[in-house]
């Protein structure tokens, strides 16, 4: 029982850092709010695995679901709505290097 | 699994991680939509380690049963704080977002470097001074002079 949670929790965590870490780097604003989205629904059940039912619940109502709307939402107002990331160079991480040197 | 390694150290961990990547975020990135998500990280990061403030491994869900001895919880207190604290944080997040969009309307891009050099422009322009270029030696004379020798002689021998 605790082996397997042990498991869960590692791999959870694993998984929100490298995804918190991609949110920061990637170059595409949308992909950038879906690594947010998935840093907090890996925290709801992080919630649920330490016996915080409730707080899971809101998590992934209000953290993962409304607060990814407001951002996703918040990015068509802002012009940096784009699904692709160029014709060209269709690769995420490629282009980020060179977009963070002339920003 | 490697001994010594809990459920706890994997979770503080984590939580650590997350906090520091959102201030790392919000200090280091060049776009100002980039540094709402490093927020909404870090924001993540803090909720996880209040909730394992009241963690005890042995413990079941905080809600009663109508049962002759209770088991033992984990703490609800931490996890009602929580609880307020995730609604709160998108409050936030819609009032960053919001100010971001004005931002965006006055300034025409969120680049931190570019809206920092314009609004400067801005206020050096409202208060009709020349705008100070230099970070290091700022312009103009000093506001004050300072005091001559003899008089803060004499002011010293009257005192």
């Amino acid at each position: 029982m605790s082996e397997v949670e042990l498991w869960i929790a590692l791999i959870l965590g694993i998984m929100m850092l490298s995804s918190a870490v991609l949110a920061l780097v990637v170059k595409n604003h949308l992909a950038a709010v879906a690594a947010a989205s998935v840093v907090s629904l890996g925290l709801a059940l992080l919630f649920a695995l330490m016996r915080a039912p409730d707080v899971a619940m809101t998590e992934a109502a209000v953290g993962a679901g409304l607060s990814s709307l407001i951002l996703a939402l918040a990015l068509r107002r802002l012009g940096l709505w784009q699904i692709d990331s160029g014709s060209e160079n269709s690769n995420l991480l490629s282009a980020s290097s060179k977009g963070k040197d002339d920003a | 699994m490697i001994p010594g390694v809990t459920l706890e150290l994997i979770l503080y961990a984590t939580a650590l991680g997350l906090v520091i990547i959102g201030l790392a975020g919000v200090v280091l990135s060049s776009h100002l939509f980039r540094m709402v998500l490093a927020l909404v990280i870090a924001e993540a990061g803090a909720n996880l380690m209040l909730v394992l403030s009241g963690y005890r491994w042995d413990a079941v869900a905080p809600i009663l049963l109508q049962r002759a001895e209770q088991p033992a919880m984990v703490d609800p207190v931490p996890q009602a704080m929580v609880l307020t604290a995730i609604v709160i944080g998108v409050g936030i997040q819609a009032l960053a977002v919001s100010i971001l969009i004005r931002i965006r309307q006055r300034y025409g891009n969120l680049k931190r470097r570019d809206v920092a050099e314009k609004m400067d422009a801005e206020i050096a322009a409202s208060a009709g001074i020349r705008r100070d270029i230099s970070q290091d030696a700022p312009l103009g004379e000093r506001p004050l002079s300072p005091l001559p020798a003899h008089s803060a002689e004499s002011r010293g021998g009257d005192a």
